[in-house]
């Protein structure tokens, strides 16, 4: 008899201490879900974007600081025209924003990007003159896209 | 002769010791301003006051219209996915006659154009252009100037850059690429023209094509974004727009532009040309 309500109170414990810590643990989140862009596909497959989106833009960054190649298949204007998330004042939200579609994966991943210090996080008014914008699958994306990758190759990334 | 900046459009960068500093602007004559523990001898002024003495006679050009160039401009257009070439030498003149003291639209455009602005602390605050107001002292005499950075052929920026963030691209353009500058200053030290300025403080909103943050060195870029698609400097767009028309952009080795026209048939100076920097920038009836 003893034994039995020693059992039942210890089951009471057990059974509240579980539920509590059910009640606190938070949901864990899937993996990110970072908005859809624009258009029906990005400039190069998804899972290549995941992987070489840095290397990309670090090759185009050179060629347009130091060359003046303006091309637009891995521009970052480009990649943040199209990722655009529209935010509650009806302009697109700005990285301070958690739903901005770099901070996505960079938080879940907590990959701090240095980009946004100096570069605009969304897009802003185009530019005035000559501005030579064609769309989300520029010509010459795919040619960019093999030689980017043939790179990738050689150095074994 | 004495130069000192236009109230409005703030002085030197950092550092400056100057008279052209906007802290200066209220006096009639700027005296030679000392910071503690520096050289009292202003070489700011003196290479100005050289400058401006040896071409104090100039030529008057009369019957010429400067033209600016709308839009895009097929002489220097370029497919977005070729690289700049050194066929090309991108290149100002301004002509201080059409250039009145009191109208500043190059540096209000300038300024909109990049998303720079002035805070009201002209020892640390952008300076990308600026106007420069040039005073003979003995007779009061004086004239206003833009100056920006003047896009050397052989930079001293260039040359002092440690990291090789400072460099000249192959038209002649001289830039700062911000992704490798340490901020380190130097360059802002080497330029006689204190075309340079430094970024102290965080920055938000900047335009996309034209981004800048704290902790880099930063000056005119001749709005690389508009050259490279075949367009005009912001500022001398809206030179022109004011109907003032007294500067122009052009390529200085195609001998049929405008500039390069107007180059070989006028005197133009170079501000410090002695120094052998071989600036980009032309000015006409300096």
């Amino acid at each position: 008899m003893l034994f039995s309500t020693w059992k039942k109170r210890l089951l009471t414990v057990v059974a509240i201490a579980i539920a509590i810590t059910g009640a606190m643990t938070p949901v864990i989140a899937g993996p990110p879900q970072p908005a859809k862009g624009r258009g029906d596909k990005c400039v190069a497959d998804t899972e290549w974007m995941r992987r070489n989106h840095m290397t990309a833009l670090h090759h185009k960054r050179d060629d347009t600081v130091h060359e003046g190649v303006r091309t637009k298949t891995f521009s970052l204007t480009g990649c943040i025209d199209c990722h655009q998330v529209a935010g509650t004042d009806g302009r697109a939200v700005t990285v301070a924003d958690p739903k901005h579609f770099c901070r996505t994966c960079h938080d879940y991943t907590a990959v701090s990007v240095d980009c946004f210090q100096c570069h605009a996080s969304r897009p802003g008014d185009p530019v005035t003159t000559g501005s030579a914008d064609s769309g989300h699958h520029p010509p010459g994306a795919a040619a960019d896209i093999a030689a980017l990758d043939r790179y990738l190759k050689e150095v074994g990334r | 002769m004495i130069a000192k900046a236009d109230e409005a459009n703030g002085g030197c960068g950092a550092g400056c010791s100057c008279a052209t500093r906007a802290s200066d602007a209220g006096e009639a004559t700027a005296t030679t301003r000392t910071v503690e523990g520096a050289d009292p001898v202003d070489v700011g002024r003196r290479w100005f006051m050289k400058a401006a003495t040896a071409f104090s006679t100039t030529v008057i050009a009369p019957g010429v219209t400067l033209m600016a160039f709308a839009e895009s401009d097929p002489a220097i257009a370029r497919p977005a996915d070729q690289p700049v070439s050194s066929k090309h030498r991108f290149g100002l003149l301004i002509d201080l006659a059409k250039c009145p003291s009191g109208c500043s639209d190059c540096v209000t455009a300038c300024s909109t154009e990049n998303g720079w602005k002035l805070n009201g602390r002209p020892e640390t605050d952008a300076q990308w252009i600026r106007k420069l107001t040039v005073t003979n002292r003995k007779d009061g005499s004086s004239f206003s100037l833009p100056m920006m950075c003047q896009h050397c052929a052989d930079p001293p920026c260039v040359d002092v850059c440690p990291t090789g963030a400072s460099f000249k691209r192959a038209d002649g353009i001289v830039l700062v690429d911000k992704h490798i500058c340490i901020g380190c200053r130097y360059c802002m030290m080497a330029c006689p023209y204190k075309a340079r300025s430094f970024i102290h403080e965080p920055l938000e909103d900047q335009k996309p094509h034209a981004p800048r943050g704290k902790g880099c060195v930063e000056s005119c870029t001749m709005c690389v974004h508009r050259v490279d698609a075949g367009g005009t400097p912001a500022c001398v767009e809206a030179c022109a727009k004011a109907g003032h028309s007294a500067m122009i952009f052009g390529d200085l080795n195609d001998p049929a532009s405008e500039i390069a026209k107007r180059v070989a048939t006028y005197r133009t100076t170079r501000i410090r040309d002695d120094l052998g920097t071989d600036p980009g920038v032309y000015y006409q009836n300096l």
